[in-house]
């Protein structure tokens, strides 16, 4: 199990690097760079060379990107342009809210996802099957921008039950973060709530074909174990797989909602950043985002030895 | 009366291609403490004379069309799942024919039996876990007491199908349902399995209903037989008997097909032709295309069931004379 860790962090190294280039190079690759952005519109030619000598952006990239790179073998991530702050502070303040309101999402794809499913393939090709994947199929085809825009109308404009943007901590009230965080969260979880429910419903029909299943029926255990303990138990082992899938869907689909919803976390960030070329803020923050998934994929990895003792056991 | 009776059962299924008779006008009777061994080519119905007495049938695709199932006085066809699963467990125990895939691979086997006394009202944990260890003893498992948090993938093939005994008789049923049980084991475990059941059956007094291809596992532990032919029985008799005397000759053919040591000269004998399609079976005798005997009134309708003795029935008219 410890060999198996180390192995999963090892091969992150490759992934880290991959992405640190990427980002670099794709930054430089957009015309503009930050120094008009922070001289204003009215600043003379002078002026904004001035800056970019500043900044140390009219050295040539291999320069930039040596010196970027000795910066992070000695875990500097570098300063972020437009913000005056250290990269690291600066993503580490976004980071909870951005964390906060995926597990809100998550949470709630996970509870309707796997409920709808199991419900779907209990009730194969019945009104209640067709209804749950109609939906989901909706949820999947349906952009999630979208569905942020309808509801704003709806319960923010229209009805209004929450606000139609902005966001309180958690920590500085509970009903408050609830009340700005429902609807960005459930515009999160629709599309990914299609997915865990199409994935549950085919792997329970499976699971519920399976000898054990019947082994269950046949020893006289009530129908909430054989379906919620026997079959779901096995069931698990594949939907972990995708929740692994959905939890990357969740931070990339961030960068959208909390643009739309106002919420002041990593998605807005990297967003603001992208637009005001803060390249040193770009590229750290997708690095810092992208070590984050890693390890969420790690856990996933390590979950399945929870679930499954075949893997638990192998040596 | 009877432990176990079934009376005229048919069961269809139904598909895309429309409707087929599984088992048709099917009865049997077991008595307590007796093995009952019902015989035929896969195909021939009886996985699905076993799956209906528990109601364990794949529905909504098959379903009892007429006939009942009365179990100790209780008619269990159309009894509703929260009633029959009380008596799936005390009152019948069922094992399947794949032991690699009939156990949950992600549970121990301990929790496996455990869960199954705790679902028929065992409430102390310490109780439930000694039982666990009393059953695996009974089969055979070596240092149970050791062996309960370990997993399928642990065990091998023949100490699966022990476990799965262990679990079906953990709640001392009354009735044992063994559907091939020793179909996908290597033939000494066979042997062991087949005297694992009548050990038990002579230590706890239940009743055995085994369903084989295998004639000689019905020599080896059966007291009586049911020959199953295209959904119906066609001969029914103690063993001994049938053995001695078939007189259906289908009964005939398959007991050409067994093998014996002694005598390595005769050629196996295979029965020439197929199973009918269920969904067009003919007019009269299911067997009689394949039948060395037949004769044109053969075809005209379906020979029913006939005694020849006290004890001995088969659905034959050019072998039952009278």
């Amino acid at each position: 199990m410890g060999r198996l860790l180390l192995l999963r962090l090892a091969g992150a190294v490759p992934v880290l690097l991959l992405v640190s280039v990427v980002s670099f190079g794709l930054m430089r690759l957009i015309p503009g760079d930050p120094s008009a952005a922070i001289a204003g519109l009215s600043a003379t030619p002078r002026m904004v060379a001035q800056i970019r000598e500043q900044l140390g952006l009219d050295q040539p990239l291999l320069t930039q990107a040596l010196h970027w790179y000795g910066g992070l073998l000695q875990g500097d991530l570098g300063r972020s342009i437009l913000l005056g702050q250290s990269v690291f502070w600066s993503t580490m303040q976004r980071l909870p809210v951005t964390m906060a309101l995926s597990a809100y999402a998550l949470a709630i794809t996970l509870v309707v996802g796997i409920g709808a499913g199991v419900l779907a393939a209990l009730r194969q090709n019945t009104w209640v099957d067709q209804a749950a994947m109609m939906v989901a199929m909706l949820g999947i085809s349906v952009p999630n921008f979208f569905l942020g825009l309808l509801f704003i109308i709806w319960f923010a404009v229209g009805l209004g039950w929450l606000p139609t943007g902005g966001y309180i901590a958690f920590t500085d009230s509970p009903w408050g973060w609830f009340q700005t965080s429902t609807m960005p969260a459930v515009s999160l979880a629709l599309l990914n709530i299609g997915l865990l429910a199409r994935i549950t419903r085919s792997t329970m029909l499976e699971v519920l074909r399976q000898d054990y299943v019947r082994t269950a029926r046949a020893k006289g255990l009530p129908r909430h174990l054989v379906v919620g303990k026997h079959a779901l138990a096995n069931a698990m082992i594949p939907i972990t797989t995708v929740v692994g899938i959905i939890v990357s869907l969740l931070v990339s689909g961030s960068v959208v909602t909390e643009t739309l919803f106002s919420i002041p976390g990593i998605g807005q960030l990297l967003t603001s950043a992208v637009l005001g070329r803060d390249y040193p803020m770009v590229q750290g923050g997708l690095l810092l985002v992208t070590a984050l998934l890693v390890l969420v994929n790690l856990g996933v990895d390590m979950l399945y030895a929870v679930l499954d003792p075949r893997i638990r056991y192998e040596r | 009366m009877s432990l176990l009776s079934i009376e005229h059962l048919t069961v269809a299924f139904r598909s895309e291609t429309g409707q087929a008779t599984a088992i048709e006008d099917v009865s049997l009777r077991l008595e307590p403490g007796e093995i009952l061994g019902v015989v035929g080519e896969s195909g021939s119905g009886k996985s699905v004379t076993a799956l209906s007495i528990m109601g364990l049938l794949p529905e909504p695709a098959a379903r009892v069309v007429s006939g009942r199932v009365v179990f100790e006085g209780q008619v269990l066809t159309g009894m509703g799942e929260h009633r029959l699963r009380r008596i799936r467990g005390p009152g019948i125990g069922m094992i399947f024919q794949e032991p690699m895939t009939s156990l949950n691979p992600i549970f121990s086997i301990g929790e496996q039996i455990t869960e199954t006394l705790a679902a028929h009202g065992e409430r102390d944990r310490p109780k439930r876990r000694d039982r666990a260890v009393e059953m695996l003893e009974r089969v055979g498992i070596a240092s149970a007491a050791r062996r309960l948090g370990d997993y399928p993938h642990q065990l091998s093939g023949g100490q699966r199908q022990r476990v799965m005994i262990a679990m079906a008789l953990a709640c001392r049923p009354r009735l044992l349902i063994a559907d091939e049980p020793t179909t996908a084991l290597d033939v000494t475990t066979q042997a062991g399995i087949l005297d694992l059941v009548l050990d038990l059956r002579e230590q706890l007094g239940m009743a055995v209903l085994v369903i084989t291809h295998n004639m000689g596992v019905i020599a080896e532990v059966a007291d009586r037989v049911a020959v199953m032919y295209a959904g119906r029985i066609v001969e029914q008799s103690p063993v001994e008997l049938l053995f001695a005397e078939p007189a259906h000759p289908y009964t005939r053919a398959l007991l050409g097909c067994v093998p014996t040591l002694d005598d390595d000269r005769v050629r196996l004998t295979a029965i020439p032709g197929a199973l009918p399609d269920p969904r067009t079976r003919p007019a009269g005798c299911a067997f009689a295309p394949r039948c060395g005997l037949r004769v044109d009134a053969c075809e005209a309708a379906i020979p029913p069931l006939r005694p020849l003795g006290p004890t001995h029935e088969a659905a034959c008219i050019r072998t039952c004379a009278g």
